[in-house]
């Protein structure tokens, strides 16, 4: 079902036309560089807050424009412009190249071949093509459902939000490719007011897929967990403080690995020297039941694209198994230089962003383990069903991530709710301290990952897992 | 400058009886340098705009933008507006903001010397940037990232209702991530300067900075949990407050989404405690004129002596509490106008930093935090953060210690202040930085 023609009047029209691209690599390729390149993107979205009552604000957007970059030795050049006519790229190309500083001049003509696209996810209803009174009777329907859930809960926000990201890839390698990336958002956040002060729940979904999201998601249903969590709260005693073990909930920690591990195991902190993982392939970095995977092909989900933003096709890498580091994730930089290819992790915010290697879909794979039993078997601790963001120095290796919903864990069984906190550990130490993983495997909520001031969609996935000792950062004794 | 306000007129004369324009027009230009182990690792060159435009009817509003200055998408924009309206619920306080009377402050934001300064000089500061962090200490093994930044910012406001507003400003940074190594182990530190035109920054203060915090936290250990004295440096501090001052926010507390809900003239904080959120102060990164309506900015004293005194708010927070706008409305060309603090800072006190440590036989002093956006709670107050810093021993510092969290709830660690020190400093964000001394938090460690 996937067809441009489904997006508006001028969805069906190439974003820029083949010769016009030939023409400014061949600008930028003028004075000597060794790799260049023109990222075109179109992006169109639609937002809707439903906030206090009413449906406070639709917005609308659309950026459209293009990047340049030029690869001289081991510098880059990059501008960008809004301006797609011949003579705006041609400016872009011109600056990109003179910051390149290429010494060499001569001309090299860049001739480009389209390549097959690799085929998108079938999106069966573009959000475009869908009332705008539709999206707001969604809002409508998970704020009564949301204060339906309780007399407790005070305020209740709801936000609808689609994109439609259309991009164009081409590069003095005569790559020429594309790519039409669909996602549909919807979230829902709750305050609950008890006697003790107030509280907050948070649930959200989001999927690279059209308005059929909402075939199989009951955006009530949502609405209810986000409440159920701030009014569970409510009763929520403080946090403990110190080391202890710490279960995590099937589809909650995701988050864990993309801080303890994901970022370390990009290849630009790798080639620094900025991350605790470089040098150690071939190594027993976790326990030999962790086996990590970023996968870009996971049909649907949040992190889910065609090519990446460089025009290479996404794929399945497995970054750790049996507790063996295999691969990190590369860009095409990175893997240039290396003489390897890239990973297909090569990604960007828009087109006023360089590239640079960013996690997909991130996910631990499922264990054997019986989740009650790893409860059971935990004597004193914390179990964390949904994980807040988080954040990572990769060079220490230490990181850090929220709980949005945690309990108590007291002679193997669940007690008292306890209140918002960050956890600490240690990356290396952390993924050998894994002692058991279940085979509940579930993915997460959608997130945005944000590196060096650029924010991505990145999705992420575990079954229930427990660490043997991580540093919970509770007030409590 | 002219030309945009030109844009925002043409459009807003489009107004149809009954109806409310506001058109906000925002181009910049940045040049942005990286150098990695003598060479320019990077070096991007760009020039972005983008027009949002509002539409109030019937107490409706509805919203659209475009990342181009283009006449016909931004007519497309105007379009969408009208059209996203319909979708609203009527609220009476909804509308564009209304002339004031109060003038602008006259602030020197914007040099010519900054746009004038020829590429080559820039990348030259970014590599001796980079070269003077490796040199400053032999433990000094690399250098993560080291970056020359700048931006000339233009925006215009304009409204049916009678508002033209336009602000010009320049500013730009260096700033250095160090990675210091000794026997196997590495730390980081990360040191900057910053200034409106590039005469105005200190490259080598920025080097040493990096370079000192890396190397001091060598050899760092996970200290004990307990209840700590904890000192925040400034650049913690300013984290802090970033966060801190959203719950300032009249928006966020009309809606029930702030711990200050029902605190208004509450003593919430110790007594050395004043909060003051002041745009027009010109030593702010920060600083404007105008607000994000294109009303004037003004100094807002939120906390005097511990007193919670005023929220912030934008004209439409502003008619919902019966007040007036504090000139706080934030936004980009990207979204309507939200209600936020622009330029917050801690009223400084009489004593340096190194008086202030003298006095705490037993405490922490914390010079890195991580995980501020996932471990602090604007609504319940509960925060909880990683950690980094150097123990304090009989009045000096002492070991590092890192892998830990320091936690409380916001509304206790603000009774909590002891003292703020002399050392007031402007930092790249909505925040000024100052040491602050906090009588006791929880502090996570083995």
């Amino acid at each position: 079902m996937q067809n441009e023609s489904h997006d508006g009047p001028d969805g069906g029209a190439p974003l820029l036309d083949p010769g016009l691209l030939q023409e400014t690599l061949t600008v930028a390729m003028r004075t000597g560089g060794e790799f260049a390149e023109v990222f075109v993107e179109d992006r169109r979205g639609i937002s809707a807050l439903f906030d206090d009552g009413r449906v406070e604000e639709l917005t609308s957007g659309r950026d459209r424009g293009a990047g340049v970059r030029v690869v001289v030795g081991d510098t880059t050049g990059f501008a960008h412009t809004a301006d797609l006519s011949r003579t705006g790229l041609r400016a872009a190309a011109e600056a990109a190249a003179a910051a390149a500083r290429g010494g060499g001049g001569g001309v090299r003509e860049v001739v480009l071949a389209a390549g097959a696209t690799p085929a998108v996810g079938p999106v069966e209803v573009m959000p475009g093509d869908v009332p705008k009174a539709d999206k707001v009777a969604l809002l409508e329907r998970a704020d009564v459902a949301a204060r339906s859930s309780g007399g407790a809960i005070t305020q209740v926000a709801a936000r609808y939000a689609d994109s439609h990201r259309r991009i164009l890839i081409a590069n003095s390698d005569g790559l020429l490719t594309g790519d039409s990336q669909v996602r549909t958002l919807f979230s829902v956040s709750c305050v609950a007011t008890g006697d003790m002060g107030m509280q907050t729940g948070r649930e959200s979904v989001g999927h690279t897929v059209g308005f059929e999201l909402f075939d199989r998601v009951d955006v009530g249903d949502l609405a209810r967990r986000a409440a159920r969590r701030a009014l569970a709260k409510l009763e929520a005693v403080p946090a403990p403080s110190g080391e202890m073990p710490v279960v995590i909930g099937p589809g909650g920690g995701g988050v864990l690995f993309h801080e303890a591990c994901g970022h370390g195991l990009e290849a630009d902190l790798v080639a620094k020297s900025a991350s605790v993982f470089a040098g150690r392939l071939g190594e027993q970095v976790a326990a030999p039941i962790v086996t990590l995977v970023d996968d870009g092909t996971m049909a649907g989900e949040w992190g889910r694209y065609a090519i990446d933003d460089e025009g290479r096709p996404a794929q399945c890498n497995v970054l750790i198994r049996d507790g063996m580091l295999t691969d990190y994730m590369w860009d095409h930089l990175r893997a240039r230089r290396e003489g390897r290819p890239s990973s297909g992790n090569g990604r960007r915010q828009s087109y006023r962003h360089l590239p640079m290697v960013r996690m997909t879909n991130t996910y631990l794979g499922a264990g054997d383990a019986d989740p009650d039993e790893i409860l059971a078997g935990t004597r004193h601790g914390v179990y964390v069903a949904q994980l807040g963001g988080g954040q990572v120095n990769t060079a220490t290796g230490d990181f850090v991530f929220g709980m949005t919903e945690a309990y108590l864990i007291e002679d193997g069984e669940l007690t008292y709710p306890i209140r918002d906190g960050n956890l600490i550990g240690n990356g290396p130490q952390t993924l050998l301290d894994i002692d058991a993983i279940a085979g509940d495997f579930a993915m997460g909520s959608p997130g945005t990952c944000g590196k060096d001031g650029q924010g991505v969609p990145v999705g992420d996935g575990t079954p229930t897992l427990r660490v043997t000792r991580l540093t919970v950062g509770g007030t409590a004794a | 400058m002219a030309e945009l306000l030109d844009i925002a007129d043409r459009f807003v004369g489009r107004a149809v009886a009954g109806e409310q324009i506001e058109v906000v027009v925002v181009h910049e230009r940045e040049t942005e340098v990286r150098a990695y182990e003598g060479e320019v690792e990077s070096l991007t060159v760009a020039e972005s705009q983008g027009v949002g435009v509002r539409v109030v009817s019937d107490g409706r509003q509805g919203f659209a933008y475009t990342g181009t200055l283009d006449e016909a998408a931004v007519a497309e924009a105007l379009a969408e507006a009208r059209d996203n309206l319909t979708f609203a619920t009527p609220d009476e306080f909804c509308g564009v903001a209304e002339p004031d009377g109060v003038e602008p402050a006259v602030l020197d934001l914007h040099r010519a010397a900054l746009a004038d300064h020829p590429t080559d000089a820039k990348v030259a500061m970014a590599l001796d940037l980079e070269r003077l962090t490796r040199e400053a200490d032999g433990r000094i093994a690399g250098v993560e990232s080291a970056e020359y930044a700048d931006s000339v910012t233009e925006t215009a406001v304009a409204t049916s209702t009678g508002i033209r507003a336009c602000s010009r400003e320049t500013g730009c940074f260096v700033s250095s991530y160090a990675l210091a190594e000794q026997d196997g182990e590495t730390q980081t530190g990360f040191g900057f300067s910053l200034g409106r035109e590039p005469g105005d920054l200190d490259i080598a203060r920025a080097a040493t900075e990096a370079a000192d915090r890396a190397t001091r936290m060598l050899g760092a250990v996970k200290p004990a949990s307990g209840r700590f004295t904890v000192v925040l440096d400034p650049w913690v501090s300013a984290q802090f407050l970033g966060i801190g001052g959203g719950t300032l926010s009249g928006e966020m507390v009309q809606k029930g989404r702030s711990l200050f809900v029902d605190r208004l003239g509450d003593d919430v904080a110790s007594s050395v405690v004043t909060l003051v959120d002041d745009p027009t102060d010109a030593a702010a990164f920060s600083a404007t004129a105008t607000d994000g309506e294109g009303l004037a900015t003004r100094r807002n004293v939120l906390i005097d002596g511990g007193r919670l005194d005023r929220f912030v708010h934008n004209s439409q927070t502003a008619r919902r509490a019966g007040t007036v706008s504090t000139g706080s409305a934030v936004r980009g060309y990207a979204s309507t106008p939200g209600v936020g603090v622009q330029a917050v800072s801690l009223l400084p006190g009489p004593r340096r930093p190194a008086d202030l440590i003298a006095g705490i036989d037993d405490g922490i002093l914390v010079q890195g935090v991580s995980g501020l956006h996932s471990g602090v709670n604007p609504v319940s107050g509960d925060f909880s953060t990683g950690a980094e810093g150097l123990r304090i021993r009989r009045g000096e510092l002492a070991e590092p210690v890192r892998e830990f969290t320091i936690a409380s709830t916001i509304q206790r660690m603000l009774h909590e202040i002891r003292e703020v020190a002399d050392d007031l400093e402007w930092l790249p964000m909505n925040a000024a930085g100052v040491t602050v001394v906090i009588g006791e938090l929880t502090v996570s460690g083995i």
